[in-house]
């Protein structure tokens, strides 16, 4: 009697892309807005982008800093080490010293401060690009060199609106609506862009 | 994913299994639209074993408290359990007769979390459920499939409604429809469903949520069309061919 393999899956995908760039004095976070299953489009308006801090401001009395932010993440993922989270994620803020920050992270907690990341469906065409343009210097360089891009904050906007232009002609399942969020010292600001339907 | 889970001994043998596996007595499509005063809802009544039409007066749609209306296909007694958690929920929300009461988001948002957890335990509620409701003039509607994924948007539908009703809603769905066109609309679309999805019977009721409350429809039929010219002397042109 051969055992019976299981006819449902707890994980559905439901693609979409995300990027982060990080400036010397702001962040710049974006991801599109559709949500699909399959070969479904499930609704174009789904937010997923989302702001993290407010249990901790009251266990400890200060705001939630990047570093700390980044590193409950990876533990929240590795949690979950033996039955996943089946999500692919991209942290953006800015650190204690004002200076844009990136973490990327896989599916368990693995994850790294980058100058620059996409995740989800779209990632394998949108980072070669983000690669080419913003190039950071290597880790393993001494001294250490910043891995913020010297872009101002529009050229990063604009930069990321192309990159979603592009890998929507190309991607099936990123489209609909783009959501960027800029964080800078004066705060946050959102901003929305049109993109293919179809 | 699933081998390395068993091997992990994760989903043990089938013979044991207390957890659901595949539905027996299923609903079809449920579609659903925001209108001016509220939400409009429409789901057929049949209850199909496998292949078979087996029940024709199964009432897929079910008023949750004063601001919520709750719309289910897949398994129904999924459906008949998850109106039990809810009956308690609306228990324990009226027992503080504090005047508060639970709204829409609230409700979508419970039953998000019953499927998700449900789901991780491998035992999932084998449903895709329709929130609809308003609740200080703001409208709400949502939905959660049997994995926990939950989205809102201005008009959503289960199973088939997802192939045959959504291109027809995103084209002619707009904001402030009349209650006489959003009526027209769903009708549309489960005429749709009539004739093209196998599971659909043609007994349907049709709700609306208001502020002022709930409304489900009495059980009525749709007129069906077939007289197309082309079904008239269907083999002229190819005589003997079918």
């Amino acid at each position: 009697m051969v055992k019976q393999q299981p006819n449902w899956s707890p994980y559905d995908n439901n693609g979409g892309s995300c990027v982060a760039i990080a400036g010397a004095d702001y962040c710049v976070i974006a991801a599109d807005t559709r949500m699909s299953s399959g070969y479904n489009i499930l609704t174009r308006d789904y937010s997923k982008i989302c702001k993290l801090h407010l249990i901790y401001q009251h266990q400890h009395n200060k705001q939630m800093s990047c570093p700390a932010m980044a590193q409950l993440l990876s533990n929240t993922l590795y949690y979950k080490r033996f039955f996943p989270y089946y999500a692919f994620n991209v942290l953006g803020g800015l650190d204690n010293e004002g200076k844009g920050c990136v973490f990327t992270y896989d599916a368990v907690g693995s994850y790294e401060r980058v100058g620059y990341s996409s995740q989800g469906s779209g990632s394998t065409l949108i980072m070669p690009f983000l690669d080419n343009q913003l190039k950071s210097p290597s880790p393993l360089l001494l001294p250490a060199q910043d891995a913020v891009t010297p872009l101002s904050e529009s050229e990063a906007v604009d930069l990321v609106k192309t990159c979603f232009a592009s890998a929507t002609e190309r991607d099936i399942y990123t489209g609909d609506r783009l959501e960027i969020v800029v964080l800078n010292a004066d705060g946050i600001r959102r901003e929305y862009m049109e993109l293919r339907k179809d | 994913m699933d081998s390395k889970m068993q091997q992990h001994g994760l989903l043990g043998s089938e013979s044991d299994s207390q957890r659901t596996l595949y539905p027996y007595v299923t609903g079809t499509s449920v579609v659903a639209l925001k209108y001016k005063d509220g939400i409009l809802m429409a789901a057929d009544m049949g209850g199909s074993y496998g292949s078979t039409l087996r029940y024709k007066t199964v009432e897929r749609m079910k008023a949750i408290g004063k601001h919520s209306l709750l719309g289910a296909s897949g398994e129904i007694s999924d459906f008949q359990e998850i109106l039990r958690y809810l009956d308690e929920l609306i228990l324990y929300d009226n027992m503080w007769d504090d005047g508060n009461s639970l709204g829409p988001k609230e409700v979508h948002n419970y039953l998000t979390r019953v499927m998700y957890n449900r789901r991780n335990k491998f035992n999932p509620l084998w449903n895709s459920l329709v929130l609809g409701g308003v609740k200080n003039g703001q409208k709400y509607l949502g939905m959660v499939s049997m994995i926990g994924v939950n989205f809102e948007d201005n008009h959503v539908a289960t199973g088939f409604g997802n192939h045959l009703a959504r291109p027809i809603l995103r084209d002619e769905w707009h904001e402030n429809l009349s209650f006489e066109d959003g009526v027209k609309l769903l009708e549309k679309c489960m005429r749709v469903l009539l004739y093209r999805d196998r599971s659909a019977v043609n007994k349907l009721q049709i709700a609306k949520i208001t502020e002022e409350g709930v409304t489900i429809s009495p059980p009525y039929s749709l007129k069906t069309f077939w007289g197309f010219s082309a079904f008239h002397n269907p083999t002229v042109g190819a005589e003997g061919s079918w």
